[in-house]
């Protein structure tokens, strides 16, 4: 049985030119311990199809889907108080920007202890050491002084291990990473991913990697869904997507990388304009 | 030899935090003397990580800060940030990283692109107008595009519109500091070709900072690695990339993700071992 499945997705925000789909008709699935790849240009609905799964998308959208399960439970028809156990705990998410996405007002080590209060129930000491070990976990030094500490005195890289920190704090068994390296340097950018593959063999935990870099996909992917307009365009295991891409976009996606380039010039996205696909204007 | 575009000779950079009571002044080795000569109609990219003294360079040889030590010479003629005349603020551009951040978002594309002329230049505001609606088309955008505001624009625009404004007035070199690194990956390929086509046309000299060696290998002529503020590497894209000299240069390497089918099927393969073992 798959971990998260979902059939049929639609998101919809009401907008003064009338309803836009930002996602339109999307399966996703992944499986217990499985590293799955959403792949997409700004614009192209992976981040809100991972947010209305989460529950955080504002009211101004309208999420329908045929099915939305989460270890066989249905998250759609969940009270809101019910899928607060959920979302948190068992599944957890992890966004682009770290130093903004983490409350400045207060230390790491009030924000981390938060969250193993609020799901777990450890308080005082308790929760203190399991902060320190968490931090280490995440491969911070000094990591007791570093409870103390205030999201600006540290680097991005550093408040990007932050996060991740809160998010595995209750061994969630789904770990959704929303772009988790794109504001950061190369070289953190290889720890970070690093980072997130050992924890995601140790854990054993499945993991939803959303980014627009191929790069990223290919380091560390099982599958690849590639979306473009809120539709999705591929779905492939990684190794098939790179040696034989089905659908024109994810060839022009792959050959607009610059270490693709023909001679002097980069092949673009538009000027390979795919034959559109079936609903795609 | 013809004289070089631009010449940089030992130069430095230090910031320095005031003090406080009791508290001492702190000094921050941002660039610890830089050298380098680049010809014209050439790409020199440098490279390196945040903090690595790249922006800080940037802006000393556009004329923005003024170095603690060092000398800039542009075209031959020493430049000094501390009184940029016309002519030499008509040599030097630059082109921002954020182009969310960098255009006045109450100011109309048309007057972005003509402000330059109107500082710098003696034009009439009927030229001015011309000039400018001729580099819109030049940059790939249309001319209704002229009366607009920035947030009408998605990214990819508005770096055209910040790369425009930059060759309104016709610059030796043109300072791109991680010009594409804010833009989707099919973006950042339209952007980068027309940075090479506008190479070819106006016979353009680039300072390109990245920190991205995949851009870097496709438009430069010239690597530098800089690390802590010291340039470690500087040489030809060729060299640079079939045998990295320098311990950082290698690292950097090492971080870059691999794309290539042989490195997915040994990442998996890896994986595999690790599963079952």
């Amino acid at each position: 049985m798959p971990l998260l499945d979902i059939k049929n997705l639609t998101v919809g925000f009401d907008t003064s030119a009338g309803l836009f789909k930002a996602v339109d008709g999307i399966d996703i699935s992944v499986d217990p311990r499985e590293v799955l790849a959403i792949v997409g240009e700004s614009g192209s609905g992976k981040s809100v199809a991972m947010l209305a799964t989460m529950g955080l998308l504002p009211s101004t959208a309208t999420v329908t889907a045929d099915r939305m399960t989460f270890e066989g439970r249905d998250l759609l028809g969940m009270s809101a108080a019910e899928k607060r156990k959920i979302i948190g705990k068992d599944i957890a998410m992890i966004f682009q920007e770290p130093v903004a996405s983490l409350n400045p007002c207060f230390t790491v080590g009030f924000q981390l202890s938060e969250v193993l209060g609020k799901h777990l129930g450890l308080t005082g000491r308790v929760a203190r050491d399991r902060s320190i070990e968490l931090l280490q976990l995440v491969g911070i030094r000094d990591a007791a002084d570093k409870l103390g500490a205030y999201p600006h005195q540290m680097s991005g890289g550093q408040c990007q291990r932050v996060m991740i920190a809160m998010a595995i704090s209750c061994n969630p068994k789904l770990l959704i990473a929303d772009e988790p390296t794109t504001a950061l340097d190369v070289t953190i950018q290889k720890q970070i991913l690093d980072l997130l593959v050992r924890l995601q063999a140790e854990t054993g935990m499945a993991l939803i990697m959303i980014t627009h870099d191929m790069g990223v996909v290919a380091e560390t992917a099982d599958r690849v869904i590639v979306q473009y307009k809120g539709h999705k365009m591929e779905e492939a295991d990684v190794l098939s997507l790179f040696e034989n891409p089905k659908s024109n976009y994810t060839r022009a996606l792959l050959s607009a990388l610059p270490e693709n380039a023909v001679g002097d010039r980069l092949p673009t996205v538009s000027d390979m304009l795919f034959e559109a696909a079936p609903g795609v204007r | 030899m013809s004289t070089p575009v631009l010449e940089v000779r030992n130069l430095k950079r230090d910031y320095v935090s005031s003090g406080g009571f009791l508290r001492p002044a702190k000094v921050v080795h941002a660039v610890k003397g830089v050298s380098f000569t680049l010809e014209k109609g050439r790409t020199l990219a440098v490279v390196g990580e945040s903090g690595c003294g790249k922006s800080t360079l940037a802006r000393m040889i556009t004329l923005i800060d003024e170095p603690t030590a060092g000398e800039i010479l542009i075209d031959g003629i020493p430049a000094s940030a501390a009184h940029v005349t016309k002519e030499l603020r008509q040599k030097v551009q630059i082109v921002f990283q954020n182009p969310y951040g960098s255009l006045n978002p109450r100011q109309k594309i048309g007057d972005v692109l003509a402000e330059p002329l109107a500082l710098n230049t003696d034009l009439s505001a009927a030229d001015r107008r011309d000039k400018a609606m001729a580099m819109l088309t030049k940059v790939g955008l249309q001319p209704e595009h002229f009366n607009r505001y920035p947030h009408m624009f998605s990214g990819g625009q508005r770096q055209r519109i910040a790369i425009a404004r930059a060759l309104m007035l016709n610059p030796s070199f043109l300072v791109l500091d991680e010009p594409v690194s804010a833009l989707d990956l099919s973006v950042q390929a339209q952007i980068l070709n027309l940075l090479k086509d506008l190479q070819d046309e106006f016979g353009l000299t680039y300072v390109f900072i990245s920190h991205d060696l995949s851009v870097v290998r496709y438009i430069a002529d010239e690597v530098m690695v800089m690390y802590f503020g010291d340039v470690v590497e500087h040489r030809s894209r060729e060299a640079v990339f079939a045998a990295p000299e320098h311990e950082y240069t290698r690292t950097l390497f090492a971080a870059t993700p691999q794309a290539d089918v042989e490195h997915i099927r040994a990442r998996i393969a890896r994986k595999r071992e690790l599963a079952a073992g």
